[in-house]
């Protein structure tokens, strides 16, 4: 495919989402789990709008309710106890009310899943070609030759060498790097629009991290794609990302284009995570940690859910942000959850 | 692949070797006396003496244990001096009661003991598997918790319980099967398939009530585990139907447990179903060995202790090979 090629496509794409809806627009989306203990409130009303051609990095600590999310919009909560509320609108259907019948065609055809550990995500007893193979098979009307022809053929765009003979071997076979293109190759083969990474190079050493993450982006240029990249990288969200979702607790607290979130930070928690990262200067050998731990799920806190961690609380005042929780507060596309000025928080961005 | 087969025989014959050993010594050690046993109710010490002789019960040990050995390999003469008999190959000896080879008391046995086997082990594995799978699937629902409860049930009761009233209801009551008789043995005799199931179908049930219970809490277990993994969640988010995630992706990866019970279950199985064919009046192989051990038949308790080792050495071969053929990762070294 010639660069030019990818322009038009993505143009006429963007053109197209002008005139009709977001490709995926996710409104107050809720997921809560009954447990023996209470309810977990995993995913506290989530917003966010993605087009095709365009990555979004979805942030957050462990238990932030990053792949809750994800699975809610797959659909693979559908069946268990957990309770999806809200809406998912993606090409005129709304995923959280989809019954599982019709949401099964999408699965792997029109939305794509990576997830984080690619060994223990592919089955150990069957060879990565039939997988492959096999996730063909169920979308399209093809013979197991064609299936075998297609699946070779992802398994050699995804930079694995010799597709034909890898495509008889287990997982076990594999790498870690080599498994996770297997995966992605597996995600794509049927070129669904919609791709959600969860984690994808989680798992993986860091050279491989960079290779895979080319590797998304390159595909994801090829097929016009949308992604959501699933994470709690900083890092990879600033490689690849167009814009970046921050999640706390079930919550988006900070949204925005990538270079917003990152140069104009408006959350104290993005502000922490910030902060938390190493950096090759830096003089002190001690990381910068946010103090505390995340909010219990099964009982949030009543103000705004990062308070308790929060070392700026005094300077919203009047104890609001233990009281009232904060509102999504968009203003040019830059949304955040948080009961301080702007000017206050440049004065905090600055003092750090 | 001829390496492990190579080995695995030569770990059999060791521990054939081993097993025959122990039962013998233990045979010595023990309270009875074959000669006194054999020579009947009016027995002089004389001829208890005699009979002793014919025996070979007045050879020393080791040599007594050397010529049993030696029968496994080439026929041997057997009997008293004077009045000896030819034991044809393979001979495991002759039968201090009966002084039939005992090697035909073992072939008239082994089809009662087929026949029990066969049929509980297709219904235990089809309801313990079945069940077991379908309470995974419908995990923490009422059919769950009537089938655990049920297992708990069927796995605490002895087969002399089930036995009794299994036959007590559908032969004594009901008249709906015949009482088990010992003239059938094989689905091809001239009864005829239908005599063969109705007359072992009572064991079967019997056998199964007892052993479907672990298969289905082992299934479920394993089942359950298994429809949490990840690999269950990618089969299910390329859109696969629901039955190819429960059944391609899902039993094929938890099933290998069972597959251990099972191979495990059928090797004890097929060295007799003591309590089951004593119940059942089966003259398998589990009746006979009690009969031999009582009266002191030293040969035919030793042959069929050798056999249900045997058994249960190749059903672990068979286990392995299985456990090969379904998981890719294992390989046979």
């Amino acid at each position: 495919m010639t660069p030019l090629n990818i322009t038009t496509k993505k143009a006429s794409a963007l053109a197209g989402a002008t005139a009709t809806a977001p490709f995926l627009e996710v409104r107050g989306l809720t997921v809560k789990f009954p447990t023996d203990d209470g309810v977990v409130s995993a995913v506290n009303g989530m917003d966010f709008s993605l087009e095709r051609g365009q990555t979004l990095g979805i942030v957050g600590e462990s238990g932030s309710g990053k792949s809750v999310t994800s699975q809610a919009l797959m659909g693979l909560l559908k069946g268990t106890s957990a309770q999806v509320t809200g809406q998912a609108m993606f090409q005129g259907k709304d995923l959280v009310t989809l019954p599982e019948s019709a949401m099964r065609p999408l699965r792997g055809r029109n939305i794509g899943m990576i997830f984080q550990d690619p060994l223990s995500a592919l089955h150990p007893f069957y060879t990565v070609g039939h997988q492959i193979a096999e996730a063909y098979l169920v979308h399209n009307k093809a013979s197991k030759k064609q299936a075998r022809a297609a699946a070779v053929d992802m398994l050699g765009r995804v930079g694995i060498p010799s597709p034909e003979q890898r495509y008889d071997e287990y997982p076990h076979h594999f790498s870690g790097g080599m498994r996770q293109r297997a995966m992605i190759a597996m995600a794509l083969i049927c070129e669904p629009e919609l791709l959600i990474a969860d984690e994808p190079t989680t798992a993986l050493d860091v050279t491989v991290q960079a290779q895979i993450l080319d590797l998304m982006s390159e595909l994801q240029e090829e097929t016009n794609s949308a992604l959501i990249l699933i994470t709690h990288d900083l890092g990879v969200v600033a490689e690849v990302c167009d814009n970046v979702l921050v999640m706390y607790g079930g919550q988006c607290v900070e949204s925005g284009p990538v270079d917003d979130i990152f140069y104009d930070t408006q959350h104290p928690y993005t502000l922490g995570l910030l902060n938390s990262m190493p950096t090759l200067n830096s003089a002190s050998s001690r990381l910068n940690h946010i103090p505390g731990q995340p909010p219990s799920l099964l009982d949030l806190p009543k103000g705004c859910i990062f308070s308790a961690r929060c070392q700026y609380t005094e300077l919203a005042g009047d104890g609001i942000c233990t009281s009232q929780r904060p509102e999504l507060r968009l203003e040019d596309g830059h949304g955040k959850r948080c009961h301080l000025s702007g000017p206050q928080i440049i004065t905090i961005r600055n003092s750090r | 692949m001829m390496t492990f087969i190579l080995r695995r025989t030569g770990s059999l014959v060791l521990l054939l070797a081993a097993v025959s050993f122990i039962t013998f010594t233990l045979f010595q050690l023990g309270p009875s006396d074959p000669a006194a046993a054999a020579c009947g109710q009016e027995c002089t010490p004389e001829r208890v003496a005699e009979a002793r002789v014919a025996l070979g019960m007045d050879q020393p040990f080791l040599v007594q244990y050397a010529d049993y050995i030696r029968g496994l390999f080439s026929s041997r003469m057997i009997g008293a001096p004077g009045a000896q008999t030819l034991c044809e190959w393979p001979c495991l000896g002759k039968s201090f009661q009966t002084n039939e080879n005992v090697a035909d008391i073992i072939g008239r046995s082994l089809p009662y003991t087929f026949s029990m086997a066969i049929g509980a082990l297709v219904l235990w594995t089809v309801t313990g598997v079945g069940l077991g799978l379908l309470a995974a699937l419908r995990k923490g629902s009422p059919v769950d918790k009537f089938i655990v409860g049920a297992a708990s049930v069927g796995v605490s009761l002895p087969i002399p319980v089930t036995g009794l009233f299994l036959l007590l209801l559908f032969v004594n009551q009901l008249h709906l099967l015949p009482f088990t008789t010992n003239e059938i043995n094989s689905p091809f005799g001239p009864q005829g398939p239908g005599a063969w199931v109705a007359n072992y179908l009572l064991p079967w049930i019997a056998l199964a009530v007892l052993f479907s219970a672990s298969y289905i809490r082992v299934t479920r277990t394993n089942m359950i585990e298994t429809f949490g993994e990840d690999f269950i969640r990618t089969a299910r988010s390329k859109g696969l139907a629901p039955r190819t995630v429960t059944f391609k992706h899902g039993v094929r990866a938890g099933i290998t447990p069972v597959v251990t019970m099972l191979g495990m279950d059928i090797g004890l199985l097929l060295g007799g179903a003591v309590l089951t064919e004593q119940i059942f009046s089966v003259p398998g192989l589990g009746f006979t060995a009690v009969h031999a051990a009582i009266s002191g038949d030293l040969p035919v308790t030793m042959a069929i202790t050798m056999l249900a080792a045997f058994f249960v050495i190749v059903a672990n071969v068979v286990v392995d090979l299985a456990y090969a053929a379904i998981d890719p990762r294992v390989r046979l070294q």
